[in-house]
């Protein structure tokens, strides 16, 4: 069964005394959807922000696809970019349930070849046109749950917001490695 | 001492127009390409709509892009100041659009703004 984000941090808010949760994070952190849904103002933005990040979840499924299937990556890396399109699937899922939670309508899925066009994948010759198409779009995906932030309604969404924008930039560290890029020389490169 | 609103949007556009003047578009370039490159392509809609001619063009009306309604039935046109404010908190330009990225440093928008300006050929 699919769990929605913010359940899956229960013990942990609570832990950290957390005391900035809106009341409609109170009531799904209570499993009360029906007040959950009582906040309209604040409620409808922060979906909006998340249903953005399930499309942005969703474009990155499908270019690991086609990375995957593209006969270009080799092992190990293909192991790697299935693990990172895994991550993927397991955020996209969350999203959605915590977007049906909050009465929202999850986004729906471009195909693969919808995809492929708006990337340019038949551009990518080599392993390394791949890994940097990857790299490129795992930045900029830490970079856009970074700057979606501070629009959260919900504090306990922009944290989630946060730990998205982590594994993003974990995924990006892995390729930058596999591509022996350098890493950067100075702190604070996301978000910035 | 207070100052008449028309005034203080004076200074504000002012203020706007001197970043603008101050603006490195090749910065933008970098800038772009690392916050705005995971949902947005210059010639191609993805998460967001294709951005290049952006500058000087209607919001929501980038062919084939699916917008929100709010910003289909806006009547913003896209130039330095309402850039810089969409770029600043979308949400209090356009109440209903969907991005919600903001972009905090003001020399940053307008590093953005100019390589968007100068993909736009304005």
């Amino acid at each position: 069964m699919t769990q929605s984000i913010d359940l899956r941090r229960r013990g942990l808010l609570r832990a950290s005394g957390v005391s900035v949760l809106s009341a409609s994070t109170v009531a799904l952190l209570a499993g009360s959807e029906k007040m959950a849904v009582a906040q309209p103002s604040n409620t409808a933005n922060d979906v909006g922000i998340l249903n953005t990040a399930l499309a942005l979840e969703n474009e990155a499924i499908s270019a690991y696809q086609l990375g995957a299937t593209s006969g270009l990556l080799q092992k190990p890396v293909l192991e790697v970019a299935v693990m990172f399109q895994t991550h993927h699937k397991e955020h996209r899922d969350a999203l959605i349930a915590t977007i049906r939670k909050l009465g929202g309508t999850p986004v729906v899925a471009k195909s693969d070849a919808q995809v492929a066009q708006a990337l340019n994948a038949s551009a990518l010759k080599s392993q390394t046109d791949v890994l940097r198409l990857a790299q490129r779009l795992e930045r900029g995906a830490a970079n856009a749950y970074i700057g979606v932030i501070p629009s959260f309604g919900d504090r306990a969404l922009a944290q989630v917001s946060a730990r998205l924008a982590a594994d993003e930039a974990m995924h990006w560290t892995v390729l930058t490695q596999v591509l022996k890029d350098p890493l950067p020389a100075k702190a604070l490169s996301f978000g910035a | 001492m207070l100052l008449p609103a028309s005034l203080m949007a004076a200074a504000l556009a002012l203020a706007v127009a001197a970043d603008a003047a101050a603006a490195d578009a090749a910065h933008g370039q970098e800038l772009y390409e690392s916050r705005c490159g995971g949902c947005h392509s210059l010639d191609a809609n993805r998460v967001g709509p294709a951005h290049r001619g952006v500058y000087g063009r209607k919001a929501g009306s980038a062919p084939n892009f699916n917008y929100s309604p709010a910003v289909k039935n806006s009547t913003v046109v896209w130039e330095e100041r309402t850039l810089n404010a969409w770029l600043t908190n979308p949400q209090a330009l356009i109440p209903g659009q969907r991005m919600n990225f903001r972009v905090a440093t003001a020399e940053d928008r307008a590093d953005i703004i100019a390589y968007l300006r100068q993909q736009s050929g304005r």
